[in-house]
């Protein structure tokens, strides 16, 4: 990608970002969490997830946006679902050609994928409203973000229940798996976990800001 | 593959509730269990659909298969759906303005709702009959309830306690669906 002007590229990376980290999908917003936990047993499905969810959100929302004024305001969701189906379908039919295996695992939740609620949302919050390029980074950044939320769960539920990492193993054959971790209360807790991690880091930035307003003020 | 239609159902409903143990239908699973009387009439309303959908979804299926249409199939199936989520919002707005409001932007949203394609893809992914997938997708429907009344349930009971305020909001809602998850592990096996 060309960079065209310093401010330009500076408000693409800004829309990049939002999705990446200050909106991000899962640990901000809490969206599309069927898919979430279900396919996060372990690196590699989440991994794949990510990036064909990523894929489906980068090429609806570069055609709702480019459609964006020829889609009647009445029937804007149905188009938008329609639009999003058909790019599942592809994904699922290209995965399924690529490898059966991670077709297998992946289940229904490739074609649930349509139904994941970060997409439809980004359709309409922001793509119906700007144009394709940018439309089309903010995508991209949400896709980014979504998949690092569904590494951290995947990764931590492999480490945790199977003692391995991406199918490495790590540590030996002594190692005795907290199997519950990729069951299904397992995605539960280590999501959970993963918020109250957040939210205890919010909490101390906003702690320190006061502290800091408040040796302002007195002194 | 030949299960009895009450197997299915038992299975649908609690040793693979559709919430707790295949992470269907997670969204308004947390944003609509806040209090207990918005919970079951969601949970009916979500049955209703999945219902019509599963029926709607076979005779498609059927359709389809006749044409070798395959590759039209999610996207058939989520026509049909935002079609019978539009039939339960009119009759819910004629008969019963107050649960209407009170259901407020989850009602159209069930059309998003994993859980009612989930029925739909499942019932095509495992060629149940005609019987079968209407005992799949009510029992389905039924456990969707169930684990919605139950969060309610709890959470309002929660609302009395002291929790520390960091894990306010979804964190514990999460963490208590992992206990209730943990519970629901205990059906494993009933029903095949």
């Amino acid at each position: 990608m060309s960079q065209p002007t310093g401010q330009m590229s500076a408000r693409n990376w800004d829309e990049f970002m939002e999705g990446v980290w200050r909106q991000n999908p899962v640990f901000v917003m809490v969206l599309g969490m069927c898919p979430t936990l279900a396919v996060t047993v372990s690196g590699v499905n989440a991994l794949s997830m990510g990036l064909a969810t990523t894929f489906v959100l980068v090429c609806s929302c570069g055609l709702v946006s480019l459609l964006r004024k020829l889609i009647p305001k009445e029937v804007r969701i149905a188009t938008y679902i329609v639009i999003i189906a058909t790019f599942v379908t592809v994904v699922d039919y290209v995965i399924q050609a690529v490898s059966l295996a991670l077709y297998d695992a992946l289940g229904a939740f490739i074609q649930l994928i349509v139904v994941n609620c970060i997409i439809l949302g980004r359709a309409e919050a922001h793509a119906s409203k700007n144009p394709p390029m940018a439309a089309m980074t903010n995508a991209l950044g949400m896709g980014v973000g979504f998949t690092i939320g569904l590494l951290a769960l995947g990764t931590v539920r492999e480490i945790l229940g199977a003692g391995a990492l991406f199918g490495v193993s790590l540590f030996g054959a002594d190692f005795q798996p907290w199997v519950i971790m990729v069951l299904p209360p397992g995605g539960f807790f280590v999501l959970g976990a993963w918020l109250l991690f957040f939210a205890t880091l919010e909490r101390r930035k906003q702690r320190k800001q006061r502290n800091l307003a408040e040796a302002t003020q007195n002194a | 593959m030949h299960e009895s239609a009450a197997n299915i159902f038992i299975n649908a409903l609690l040793a693979n509730n559709f919430v707790l143990a295949m992470f269907l239908g997670l969204c308004p699973f947390l944003g609509v269990s806040g209090k207990l009387e918005t919970a079951f009439p969601m949970g009916v309303a979500t049955t209703f659909v999945m219902l019509v959908a599963s029926l709607c979804a076979y005779g498609l299926n059927l359709l389809l298969t006749a044409f070798q249409l395959e590759f039209l199939r999610l996207i058939s199936y989520i026509v049909i759906i935002a079609s019978s989520v539009q039939l339960v919002e009119m009759v819910l707005k004629k008969y019963s303005p107050a649960l209407f409001r009170a259901l407020g932007i989850y009602l159209p949203l069930i059309t998003t709702n994993c859980a009612v394609l989930g029925v739909a893809l499942f019932q095509t992914a495992r060629e149940y009959d005609f019987v079968q997938s209407m005992a799949f997708s009510f029992g389905g429907g039924a456990g969707f309830t169930l684990a919605l009344v139950l969060m309610a349930s709890v959470r309002e009971r929660l609302q009395l306690s002291d929790v520390p305020s960091v894990a306010q909001g979804t964190a514990l809602s999460l963490m208590l669906a992992g206990i209730l998850s943990l519970a629901f592990m205990g059906f494993a096996g009933i029903g095949g």
